[in-house]
């Protein structure tokens, strides 16, 4: 321990003279595929890797990624831990109040619900959703009764074993589950717009890198590389700039 | 890890599991359980030193340092462990980060504290920004050791403040007539006999450390059970080991593992209880005698 000790707090010295170079700590969930997840191999993967590292390298940044709880996510960020959240974060005014966003790099997308059969009751049942997600506070206002989880593949899970009677999800998310479920989950209802896109979440003093990263998504979003981007990851159906 | 795992969904059923069970993820999952072992073999001992410290303050004849055992033991059992594993570390972190900033930027002219951030200068960032990867969770584990070792040393302190209080008043009686002075009194009669007082209650505070690892995810560190379930849920197939919600089969293999983990601890502490029940005058102590009678 007090070696272990010593050592990080030499390192920590060791380490100071290299901070000039700009390291960008990107903090993600890693458990909301496409858009984040550990693959196979323990590496970050999806979507947002792909556009993060596009980004950075437009931006002439050296980002590495840190994989954080979904309910600990903006503390972290705020405190320090990594510079940008992203992690399929809808742009909100509620999240406007303590973070900034980037411009959106993903279009307002549908949320739907996803239930056991087409006559789930959406409507005034139980509806699974993921806590501290605008789905979340969607259902909260609805007639349904809300059901939080802490992670999205336990809403999943809620529905497949009874426990809920539909999941309020991005589609994008639940696409994929719907179509390998063998008919199991049908998407019930109309789908949901709700936010504003999804955009980079920073700290509201951190100017410079939102505009780094602002300028690369502009980039991005003129020559095609995003639209492309998003359909490989999406399906060609999916909703683009 | 094998030559033939560069396609999965081609794999028979066996070869598909060989390969699937030491892929990357697995393998983290595996060194997960030796980390958590590692937590637990610095913890314990870490608290049970600060228990000592704690119990021996509280019951200090100083009004001061009294007060500040009893501050200590009585606070930190009251708050909440989740509370604590959020507070705790990120308290320690700011603290560690606010310091190296006054030392090496006293020119920062920028406030530390702009609304919700918390804003040192680059050079004060604890670890650095652009350590490695391991340097950061080296870090957030030292942290987790230290909320780890606060909360659980509370509990043994007053566990042994109870047992230092329970070793028979004659004893130390005999020990003052024989003049001996309170601090040899305590090292040489107190000590030695409150262990088999305080064994009952630390092996419940082992056991409840034990299961109290999970909450290491709270501060960003994979342990077993983040693994299970991040494992154990339905893979769609972007993954390269597509399958259904196996989270059961995981979170049995965790219970066999908490399970084993309890049994091995229960068989040390009952062997402890009997090392240390030579020879005192409790009634677990007169058995072992009748027993060696016979």
């Amino acid at each position: 321990m007090k070696t272990l000790a010593l050592s990080i707090a030499a390192l920590a010295i060791g380490a100071s003279a290299a901070w000039a170079q700009d390291v960008v700590r990107m903090g993600t969930e890693g458990a909301y595929p496409p858009y984040n997840f550990i693959n196979d191999k323990n590496e970050v993967d999806g979507y947002e890797r792909e556009l993060g590292d596009e980004l950075c390298a437009r931006a002439g940044l050296t980002c590495e990624w840190v994989v954080t709880d979904w309910d600990s996510i903006i503390p972290n960020l705020t405190a320090g831990n990594y510079d940008t959240i992203i992690a399929g974060m809808s742009i909100t005014d509620e999240r406007r109040a303590v973070i900034s966003f980037s411009q959106n790099y993903l279009p307002p997308s549908a949320s739907a619900f996803l239930g056991m059969g087409a006559d789930a009751n959406f409507a005034t049942g139980v509806v699974a959703a993921q806590a501290a997600t605008i789905q979340a506070g969607y259902v909260a206002a609805s007639g349904a009764t809300l059901l939080e989880f802490a992670t999205p593949e336990d809403t999943v899970a809620a529905v497949r074993n009874g426990e809920a009677d539909a999941v309020l999800a991005d589609k994008d998310f639940l696409a994929p589950i719907a179509a390998e479920s063998n008919g199991e989950l049908v998407f019930v209802g109309e789908d949901v717009g709700l936010g504003d896109g999804i955009g980079i979440g920073l700290r509201q003093s951190d100017d410079a890198l939102r505009a780094k990263f602002d300028a690369a998504i502009t980039s991005m979003k003129a020559d095609g590389t995003l639209n492309t981007m998003i359909k490989k990851w999406f399906g060609d159906e999916a909703a683009t700039f | 890890m094998f030559e033939f795992c560069s396609d999965p969904s081609v794999l028979p059923r066996t070869q598909w599991f060989a390969c699937y069970l030491t892929n990357g993820t697995h393998l983290a999952f595996y060194q997960s359980f030796l980390m958590v072992l590692g937590l637990l073999a610095i913890v314990a001992p870490l608290s049970l030193s600060l228990g000592l410290a704690g119990a021996i303050a509280a019951r200090s004849h100083t009004r001061a340092i009294r007060g500040v055992g009893q501050v200590y033991i009585s606070m930190v059992r009251g708050i909440p462990d989740i509370v604590f594993f959020l507070f705790v570390p990120i308290a320690i972190d700011q603290g560690v980060e606010y310091l190296t900033h006054l030392i090496r930027c006293p020119d920062w002219a920028e406030p530390v504290r702009q609304g919700n951030d918390f804003l040192v200068c680059p050079a004060a960032k604890v670890p650095q920004s652009a350590a490695d990867a391991w340097v950061h969770d080296a870090y957030a584990f030292a942290l987790a050791i230290i909320a780890y070792a606060l909360v659980f040393g509370a509990f043994a302190a007053n566990t042994l403040k109870g047992a230092m209080e329970a070793v028979p008043r004659a004893q130390v009686e005999t020990a003052e007539a024989y003049g001996m002075t309170r601090a040899q009194t305590f090292a040489r009669v107190i000590v030695p006999q409150m262990w088999v007082y305080a064994l009952p209650g630390l092996s419940n505070i082992w056991m409840i450390l034990i299961k109290a690892t999970p909450l290491l995810f709270l501060l960003g560190i994979q342990d077993v059970v983040y693994w299970a379930r991040e494992l154990g849920g339905s893979k769609t197939s972007i993954f390269a080991y597509p399958h259904p919600d196996w989270r059961l089969w995981y979170f049995l293999a965790l219970l066999g593992w908490y399970l084993t983990l309890t049994a091995l601890s229960e068989r040390v502490f009952t062997r402890l209880q009997d090392r240390l029940s030579h020879g005192q005058a409790t009634a677990a102590g007169d058995a072992l005698r009748r027993a060696e009678a016979v």
